[in-house]
């Protein structure tokens, strides 16, 4: 039941587990970036694999814009921002790290059990990845939720995204006209986060979210 | 005839394990001056020391009880023990069967206990720092090591060392997830039970980096030797775990013959040699933490292993 | 049999009544504890031949006491067989350490007439076979150590803890009337022999298995009921202790085990998953509390509450494979729990009387006032070592003889197709490792602290070493513990009557196998010898000492500690028990306990100390009872007024009583 195949897809996708386990972890920003960066770099491998194992050579032009866009070009990019921002402090965590990772353990948990028992009589490969993949979207949504930098909050969401490459990879065929659309918008959604992040920090001279509390309107 | 075999086969381990133990340490400190581009110590230098340490006088503290007499004696055997029974260069030695991986965690379990009594006894409050902070690295360090061992025996379906290794050789295994989390965990309890950087510095002066070398300040003599022998044990026991459980080849199951012990012992030097100069890099490459975030680091070894469980738990093919 | 064995507990009852008028005197206290060994002992041999003997056959006997339709119905099966040599293993160590322990006793005539009489009730409810007999002997058990808890009157503590005993106990035994009145059903057949051939139904079954959780579960100590455990037991006497720890708490189990895994019928699916919780969580918060103690007893004290919870996870476990007709391994799990029962009560008696033993030496129970009695109380510190080692569950002793089974059993729990078990198991037994490395922390902070070190008072320096009688106790008990690490395998085999009568299946037979050693599974899969590690250890320690004395060096010196340079003459300098917890207190306190250190500096130039204080909040306290008393004192305030109204106002109250009663009867049809 179980060859190469099967044990190469499932220890990628287990690192790729593991990798945003492991950004929960992280409290400086240049430290979280890079992690991302292997975060990306691994989602590659992975779908490289796929394709190689479904035959779909469209997957290796996916996973060729994950390695260039997702592990260089925003990583880079996002050091320059943050150079130019000016934040080298530690990151504040809302949720101490011990409880983000028990949150995290319990969130994987969930997803498997939803997952295995949601899709009991699909294709035992697929099936697996999908758990792992609803993993990851879980965890980067964690990252999200326990982080106040704006950046990081940045990287949970992109983690998240890589989640569902990994899903959308998984179940066989999946045309290149639905990873193109979905790499853009993800280029332009990072366009307009970073114009966003700039304007924030010219009007407000922060980049923590919570600062932007004090600018709401009175509640009366 | 084969029994008489096999007792001389338990006995090679024995005297093997005893004598190479100090090498190994050697080897490492050389590779690490190596790496820093110094000369550092001759390879046999800890056999010297050792030799030297033993013929010195005992000078103990007026208050030292029987348990600080006693500790070395009991700390040297229980790691002796314990090393002798993971399969080096043949499995299934003849009484290998009788402890299994979790009772030697257990044992050495053991040791550790008795070693912070030990710092307790004199009543300074150096053997303090080094016994609270030792059985909080401990208190983490085990259940990771424990989670790891769950993980390998619900794949091996065994808990016998000899079984686990046998497992690994074979085309059963796989190229598992829960296998590759149980390794990295492996690695960073390894890390931690040996005091190595970056849970504690094994050739520090500094009492406030100090964790092992705290608890045995007050050690001298023989006494001394002991306990750096029972070290030097305990890092060959868990390189050889680690060669045992990911790295098997060339471990075959007892038997007499020459050409599969010279094969064994051959591919076991090349590991031990493989693993130490690993260990010599990381150590050069790493920096010491903080006490307090020798937590995090060994709480994350504590999730990698229940998650390798829970993967374990939940799917045959994870 | 059932008849011998009541006989005895008459002859112990007889000796409370012989203790009332005659505790004054010299001669009552060899006399007394004399007779509850005597008895004891013999009650034990009545149970090991219950229990070994080839009459598998359970046998009872009904007397005509009690209620009038009911009478009175007492039965020896197996697993009450079991648990009287437990009850009385450990009453007769008690009683032998209480004769030389009782010498200091400054009121024995408040401990003496209830001592036995507490034997006695622990007794009666093992051997009760009918739910009244079983509940009054509950009740007489709980109040005769009420008793004893209060029995040093002159410390306000012990009054404190006495009360809220005696609530809980009321708590606990009202939520057991009701198991077993569900039990009884409409008929109201409280016998337990009708009850066995009748089980509820599986809704009935349920409330049943909260109501006895409940009710059990708050005299063996499950959090969130616990919190009269570590106030009860340290204020008794050290022998009373022992019992309540090591034994009564067992009794506890024992109700828990009858109720569930006998009269319940076969378990429902999500029962072992309520149980499994309860027991990983208790495990986990009775060593986390043990670790922020200064009372030794206490520390004690939460550490049975610890040990009890890797009871329940062990019979929650076997329960899960009973309800998937997996007897075997249900066998499995069972013979870990009762055998860690067993081992319990050996080393927890023997950690009690080792802290009676120092109470008596030096009058102190607090950890942070004693230290190096190792110098001055040899053979205590010795057995107390042996104990310390038994509980952190190190080889060759026989805590971890229990705990590997345990893990052995959760090692084949992949096969439950329960998914809730799938993510529970995995999480229960990290608990239970967790709670395993924390135990052996707690330990060798309560020993290092309380024996080795130099002394920190003069109480301290002053010690002197315990009677015969107490040394004999312990030396008993530790001797006992390192049997049963040895020989683990006889152990095993004398459960397989009790485990084949509950789960229906049995381990494989231990005996015959080579080298002594126990397979409990198959043989491939893993083994264990205490035996050959315990020789092994022994051989290569004396060869590595003859060898380096005769080829190297034996000469040792004597000279002040070297501490680096800077020895400090002053006691206090070393680490005290709040410092050794302090890196774990960092590390788990601050999310348990909310630990906080608050450190105050004096100004520059003053002489005043510097004081480090800590702060620790109790969650389970704060969020469960305090509210809970809370709002029963604001309800009893609020009734309060009605003992201050008028004449007038009482007078209304009677006619509008007798008016709202017309009304009803004029409305009702």
């Amino acid at each position: 039941m179980h060859g190469l195949v099967f044990d190469v897809a499932h220890l990628l996708a287990g690192s790729l587990v593991l990798i945003s386990f492991i950004e929960l972890y992280q409290d400086r920003l240049f430290a979280l970036i890079n992690i991302f960066a292997a975060h990306a770099l691994v989602l590659a491998l992975s779908v490289a694999w796929q394709a190689y194992v479904q035959e779909a050579p469209h997957l290796y032009i996916t996973a060729a814009i994950a390695l260039v866009f997702k592990a260089v070009v925003i990583p880079m990019a996002l050091h320059r921002i943050i150079v130019r921002l000016g934040i080298h402090r530690e990151i504040e965590t809302v949720v101490g790290i011990g409880p983000a990772m028990l949150l995290g353990m319990g969130l994987v948990a969930l997803s498997m059990v939803v997952m295995l028992r949601v899709t009991a009589e699909a294709d035992p490969l697929a099936r697996e990845d999908l758990a792992f993949s609803l993993s990851v979207v879980l965890l980067g949504l964690l990252l999200m939720v326990t982080r106040r930098n704006a950046v990081s909050q940045v990287i949970g969401f992109m983690s998240l995204e890589n989640g569902l490459v990994l899903a959308a990879t998984g179940a066989k065929g999946m045309p290149l006209v639905v990873e193109i659309s979905v790499a853009f918008s993800v280029l332009i959604a990072f366009i307009v986060i970073g114009i966003f992040l700039f304007r924030i920090r010219e009007r407000f001279d922060t980049v923590d979210v919570q600062a932007l509390d004090r600018f709401r309107g009175e509640r009366k | 005839m084969a029994v008489i075999g096999h007792f001389a086969l338990q006995g090679v381990q024995m005297m093997l394990v005893l004598l190479l133990a100090p090498l190994l340490t050697g080897f490492v400190r050389k590779m690490k001056a190596r790496l820093l581009r110094r000369q550092g110590p001759p390879l046999f230098q800890p056999y010297r020391d050792l030799i030297r340490l033993m013929r010195k006088e005992v000078v103990l503290a007026e208050n030292a009880s029987w348990l600080f007499r006693f500790t070395p004696y009991f700390v040297f055997a229980t790691t002796w023990i314990a090393a002798s029974l993971v399969p080096t260069f043949q499995s299934g030695l003849l009484f290998s069967w009788s402890t299994d991986l979790i009772a030697l965690i257990a044992l050495l379990g053991s040791a550790r206990f008795f070693l912070a009594l030990a710092g307790l006894d004199v009543g300074t409050s150096f053997g303090g720092i080094g016994s609270s902070r030792e059985v909080m690295i401990a208190s983490l360090a085990e259940p990771a090591m424990l989670m790891i061992v769950f993980t390998l025996a619900l794949i091996v379906g065994s808990t016998q060392l000899s079984t686990m290794s046998a497992f690994m050789n074979s085309p059963a295994v796989g190229l598992r997830v829960s296998l590759g989390l149980g390794l990295i965990a492996l690695v960073i309890v390894a890390i931690a039970e040996n005091a190595r950087i970056p849970v504690d510095n094994p050739a520090t002066h500094l009492e406030l980096t100090m964790v092992h070398e705290a608890m045995v300040l007050e050690y001298s003599g023989r006494h001394l030797a002991l306990i750096e022998l029972s070290a030097y044990l305990k890092l060959l026991l868990y390189v050889s775990l680690i060669a045992c459980l990911f790295a098997p080849w060339g471990i075959s199951a007892t038997t007499v013959e020459p050409k599969t012990f010279v094969i064994g012992l051959a591919a076991y030097a090349v590991k031990l040699a493989a693993m130490s100069t690993f260990l010599a890099m990381f150590e050069t490459a790493v920096a010491k933490m903080r006490v307090f975030r020798v937590p995090e680091f060994l709480g994350a070894a504590l999730m990698m292993g229940l998650l390798a469980t829970l993967l374990r738990f939940v799917s045959g093919s994870f | 049999m059932p008849g011998v064995a009541l006989s005895l507990v008459g002859i112990l009852l007889a000796a409370a009544a012989i203790a009332i008028p005659t505790s004054g005197t010299r001669m009552a206290r060899p006399l007394v504890y004399g007779i509850c060994l005597a008895t004891t002992l013999c009650l034990m041999t009545v149970a090991a031949t219950a229990l070994i003997g080839k009459s598998a056959t359970p046998s009872s006997l009904a007397l005509p006491a009690g209620l009038p339709q009911l009478g009175a119905h007492f039965r020896i099966d197996a697993l009450s067989a079991f648990f009287l040599f437990v009850v009385n293993l450990g009453a007769t160590a008690a009683s032998l350490f209480a004769i030389g322990y009782g010498r200091h006793e400054e009121t024995p005539e408040r401990v003496l007439p209830f001592y036995p009489a507490y034997l006695a009730g622990m007794n009666l409810v093992v051997l009760a076979d009918d739910a009244f007999v079983f509940l009054v002997a509950w009740e007489f058990m709980s109040l005769t150590s009420w008793a004893l808890v209060i029995a040093n009157h002159k410390e306000s503590d012990n009054l404190r803890a006495g009360y809220i005993y005696l609530l809980m106990a009321s708590f606990g035994t009202l939520a057991l009337l009701l198991a077993f009145g569900l039990l009884a059903g409409a008929e109201g057949n409280y016998t337990f022999a009708v009850i066995r051939s009748a089980p509820p139904s599986a809704g009935i079954a349920a409330l049943i298995l909260i109501l006895a959780i409940i009710g059990t579960g708050s005299k063996a100590g499950l959090v969130p009921l616990h919190a009269w455990l570590p106030l009860a037991h340290p204020a008794a006497p050290s022998h009373v202790s022992a019992l309540m720890s090591g034994v009564m708490t067992k009794v506890a189990v024992y109700g828990f085990i009858r109720i569930v895994f006998e009269m319940l019928g076969p378990p429902g699916w999500w029962w072992s998953v309520v149980v499994l919780v309860c027991g990983g969580a208790t495990a986990t918060m009775g060593v986390l509390y043990a670790l922020m103690q200064r009372d030794l007893k206490r520390v004690l004290a939460y550490s049975t509450i610890e040990n009890i919870g890797i009871i329940f996870s062990a019979l929650g476990l076997s329960l899960a494979f009973k309800s998937e007709g997996l007897a075997s391994i249900a066998a499995l799990a069972l013979t870990a729990g009762l055998f860690h029962i067993f081992n319990h009560s050996l080393f927890k008696s023997l950690l009690f009387f080792g802290s009676g033993a120092v109470l008596n030496a030096t009058g102190e129970r607090d950890m942070e006032k004693l230290g190096g009695l190792i110098h001055s109380m040899p053979q205590t510190a010795f057995v107390f070592l042996v104990g310390c080692m038994a509980i952190s569950a190190l080889p060759p002793l026989n805590g971890f003889v229990s705990e590997w089974l345990a893990f052995q059993a959760i090692l084949l729990s992949p096969q439950l197709p329960l998914w809730s078990l799938k993510l529970i198991i995995p999480a229960v037994g990290a608990l239970l490792a967790l709670s395993a490395a924390l135990a052996a922390a707690c330990f060798v902070r309560a020993f290092g602290i309380t024996f080795l070190g130099r002394a920190r008072t003069p109480a301290a320096s002053r010690a002197q070493e315990t009677d015969r009688f107490s040394l004999t106790a312990m030396l008993i008990l530790a001797a006992l513990c390192l049997v049963a690490g040895i020989l683990p395998g006889v152990f095993i085999d004398l459960l397989a009557a009790t485990v084949q009568f509950l789960v229906g299946g049995r381990m494989p037979p231990q005996t015959g196998i080579e080298w002594l050693s126990i397979i409990p599974i198959a043989e491939g899969r893993s083994s264990y010898n205490g035996l050959l590690v315990f020789l092994f250890m022994i051989i290569s320690g004396t060869l590595a000492a003859i060898a380096i004395h005769r080829l190297a060096s034996d000469k040792v010196r004597r000279g002040p500690a070297w501490d680096c340079g800077y020895p400090d003459p002053s006691p206090l300098t070393q680490y005290s028990a709040a410092s050794f917890g302090q890196p774990i207190r960092r590390v788990f306190g601050t999310i348990v306990f909310r630990a906080q250190e608050v450190g105050e500096m004096p100004p520059p130039a003053s002489t005043a100390p510097a004081r480090l204080t800590v702060k620790l909040s109790d969650l389970i306290w704060d969020t469960f009872y305090a509210p809970i008393s809370g709002g029963i004192t604001f309800a009893a305030e609020q009734l309060n007024r009605l003992q201050f109204l008028t004449i007038r106002r009482y007078l209304t109250l009677v006619f509008a009583a007798l008016v709202f009663l017309l009304l009803v009867l004029a409305i009702w049809q």
